[in-house]
């Protein structure tokens, strides 16, 4: 029943969800959600202007100059953030609205000047096109998927106390620059290397929404992290499989509707956290009514003892 | 097909008889520049049209800059295609009004969910807004892709087509408008309507949030009566400048904010700058045959980096230049008040402190404003200096004499006022003395009753006036 093709896209967007899901687990944690739509959208410069360089259609060409505008739009952030008043919403808006817009103007320079060489419809990154996927390029995702693993589960121990107590972690002699930059370097290969499939818009989708998800589910990082996997991979197979067998539909945007799905599955019926598991105990309060002091205790007492009492601790 | 038959078509399609305002002007604007008259009346519209949009967002994003919601005016922009795409999915039309209510209810959904998850779900706020209008976006690209109407176009929403909106005229009370005068000449009303009917509340609220709830005003009413404007001026633009209207919200009013502190200034400025953004936008993308709203962003951005670097009120520039300076000077004056003091020991000839350039270079800390201080003090002919002799000239010895007493006269007060060991006055005393003017001499002077001595039992040099 599935096609080849479709095999080599299954494939291909499962790896990237699962790579989305852990490094975006940190990324959630480490309040570093829109950093990756950051990243997303100043790729799109450098993909294009890499193109202009190389008259290549190689994808690694390509994503290497995503890589480097991408990269180069999260060290804006850094700088104006730095050297500017400005606040960091309106610093993310602008730097990533700014290269957006020089990523928009240039494809339609490509477009129009370069229309009869293959591979000038760059166009395509901007949703993303995921069932032109090559064997390459899902080659390109697993070592993406491979090398990020490897990653996270070296430096485990420093991202978890960078991610839960920064202070902490530098007065251990870590280096939380360098934890932060080696984060934001997985961020950004992630992204890059999801472009193809899901598009400059959306990429970021894939970073944010399989943690959140996952974080109704448990309050354990490892297992967290898991779940963030195995949603990120779920979506990306449901999302292929669907749009496999209705045309038309693009794959990369109904990705991200089936995280939205799982997100709001999470949220209604995950335990202890669900809607509906505190929906029938909500009236229920948490705290034993034996704590509870009210005023009529006082009742008999002058203002001046209660004051003494309530200062005892009472 | 040419943008002046695209022109000549849309005046034959509607009746050439309809008159186009500003004609005459258009017509003589071409006689001067000997253009087609098509063009320049292209063009006119075109910088009209962008004039209108850049003026909506920039004054409802001065607002979202100053509240910090500025990522909430980029979420509008992408989950308003959501609006839109249920409008289509239930009437199965494109009729602009219902498509502009869906976009708006869409519009004020975003700015509701996003609260809602941030509370509701307990997640950080930049992922709940992250969470909210990819979903939404995602969602609108589906429907969007799947349908197969002229007048629901991905590309338009994505890029805007401002390139083209000078051509598309439609009548209006009797002369021909460009068709997007339609929605944002209506949205720059209710803006401008929305800023005098709230202009106290919209600042108090701004600025100072608390006091605003405080006396009574609600903060919540007017960040939802924000984001619904956000919303219909999002909406409006959205159809020339395609997503990339987040560039017009956000970008000139934060270099508006670089350039002033008043807010009336940071309103008037903003509207001007995304003006001249979309017009220099647009005619860059006539030459390079691209996108006007992506090269519009790249124009504002552009705007934005020259502020930081120039701006008079802490631009790179002009701060690089004040610390240069204030290092110049402060190593200078060190080079005078060693000197000074090395007269003062008696170890100079003929009563003028002579030294070497190295000394002086190692008097003024050795670092790159040395060399500087150096030229300094000779251009203000404080230092003499013939071969590798350098001495002090009459005023050099003056202004001298004057930081060492400005040095030692902190020292005393120091020592009056505060319980610090000896060894702990000279450093404080050395960062001082370059900032302590005759005033501040006269005042230690009068509240120390004229001391004679400093804590360590020099001399405190006199000023003959």
């Amino acid at each position: 029943m599935l096609g080849n093709q479709t095999l080599i896209v299954l494939i291909g967007t499962l790896l990237l969800g699962v790579a989305s899901g852990m490094v975006g687990t940190f990324a959630v944690l480490r309040r570093r959600a829109l950093v990756g739509d950051v990243v997303a959208h100043s790729a799109l410069p450098g993909l294009c202007l890499s193109f202009l360089l190389f008259h290549s259609r190689s994808m690694i060409l390509l994503l290497c100059g995503a890589l480097v505008s991408g990269l180069l739009g999260a060290v804006v952030v850094a700088l104006m953030k730095r050297f500017t008043r400005l606040r960091e919403d309106a610093i993310q808006g602008i730097v990533l609205s700014v290269f957006y817009g020089g990523g928009i103007a240039l494809t339609r320079f490509i477009q129009n000047r370069y229309r009869n060489e293959p591979g000038s419809d760059l166009e395509s990154f901007i949703i993303g096109r995921a069932a032109t996927m090559l064997k390459a390029d899902v080659l390109q995702i697993a070592a993406v998927a491979l090398v990020t693993t490897i990653i996270v589960l070296v430096l485990y121990k420093e991202l978890t106390l960078l991610s839960f107590d920064e202070q902490f972690c530098r007065v251990q002699g870590w280096s939380t620059m360098g934890l932060d930059l080696t984060l934001m370097l997985l961020t950004a290969i992630t992204v890059v290397v999801g472009l193809p499939a899901v598009g400059v818009v959306l990429t970021a989708a894939l970073l944010i929404i399989p943690p959140s998800a996952a974080r109704f589910w448990t309050d354990r990082l490892s297992t967290m992290m898991m779940i963030a996997c195995l949603f990120g991979g779920a979506s990306g197979v449901v999302g292929t499989l669907v749009s496999a067998n209705i045309s038309g539909l693009p794959t990369g945007p109904l990705i991200v509707m089936t995280s939205t799905v799982i997100f709001i599955a999470s949220w209604l019926f995950a335990p202890h956290r669900g809607v509906v598991w505190n929906g029938n105990r909500s009236r229920d309060l948490d705290v034993d009514p034996s704590w509870l002091v009210t005023e009529s205790q006082f009742a008999d007492e002058s203002p001046a003892d209660l004051q003494i009492k309530r200062g005892s601790g009472m | 097909m040419s943008i002046a038959t695209v022109l000549n078509k849309s005046a034959t399609l509607f009746g050439a008889k309809t008159p186009i305002p500003f004609e005459g002007l258009t017509t003589k604007i071409a006689e001067l520049l000997s253009m087609a008259p098509t063009d320049v009346q292209n063009a006119f519209w075109t910088i009209a049209v962008g004039a209108l949009c850049a003026t909506c967002c920039a004054l409802a994003g001065c607002f979202l800059v100053l509240r910090r919601m500025s990522l909430l005016g980029d979420a509008l922009s992408h989950s308003v295609l959501a609006g839109m795409a249920a409008v289509y999915l239930v009437t199965g039309g494109v009729e602009p009004v219902p498509m502009l209510i869906g976009a708006l209810i869409a519009g004020v959904m975003t700015a509701v969910l996003t609260q809602f998850v941030h509370k509701a779900a307990n997640l950080p706020e930049d992922s709940s807004i992250g969470i909210v209008f990819t979903s939404l976006f995602a969602f609108g690209v589906v429907v969007v892709s799947q349908a197969k109407h002229v007048h629901l176009d991905l590309d338009c929403v994505l890029f805007g087509d401002l390139a083209f909106a000078g051509v598309d005229l439609r009548p209006m009370m009797g002369w021909l408008w460009p068709h997007s005068f339609q929605s944002l000449v209506p949205s720059l009303v209710i803006t401008l309507l929305f800023l005098i009917v709230f202009w106290k509340e919209l600042r108090l609220t701004s600025f100072d949030p608390v006091l605003a709830v405080t006396l009574g005003f609600s903060a919540g009413v007017m960040h939802y009566l924000l984001t619904t404007v956000v919303a219909i001026v999002t909406v409006s633009a959205m159809g020339v400048v395609g997503l990339l209207v987040v560039a017009l919200l956000i970008v000139p009013p934060a270099t508006a904010r670089l350039l002033t502190n008043r807010l009336s200034t940071m309103l008037w400025l903003s509207c001007l700058l995304g003006t001249v953004a979309t017009t220099i936008g647009y005619f860059l993308a006539l030459k390079w045959d691209s996108s006007a709203a992506g090269l519009t962003a790249v124009v504002a951005g552009i705007e934005l980096l020259a502020a930081i670097v120039f701006s008079p009120l802490d631009g790179l520039l002009g701060r690089t230049i004040r610390t240069v300076r204030l290092r110049t000077r402060i190593c200078a004056e060190d080079v005078l008040a060693g000197l000074f003091r090395k007269q003062e020991r008696g170890d100079a000839d003929a009563g003028v402190a002579v030294s070497t350039v190295q000394e002086c270079i190692e008097l003024a800390g050795n670092g790159f404003p040395a060399a500087g201080s150096i030229r300094w003090l000779k251009t203000r002919q404080l230092l003499d200096h013939s071969g590798n002799r350098v001495s002090l000239t009459a005023r050099g010895y003056n202004y001298g004499r004057s930081l060492v007493r400005s040095h030692r006269l902190w020292e005393a007060y120091l020592h009056e006022n505060f319980d610090l060991p000896h060894d702990h006055l000279h450093d404080p005393a050395e960062a001082m003395e370059h900032f302590i003017g005759p005033e501040i001499q006269r005042q230690i002077t009068d509240e120390l009753a004229a001391p004679a001595e400093d804590p360590h039992g020099r001399e405190i040099p006199h000023i003959e006036r």
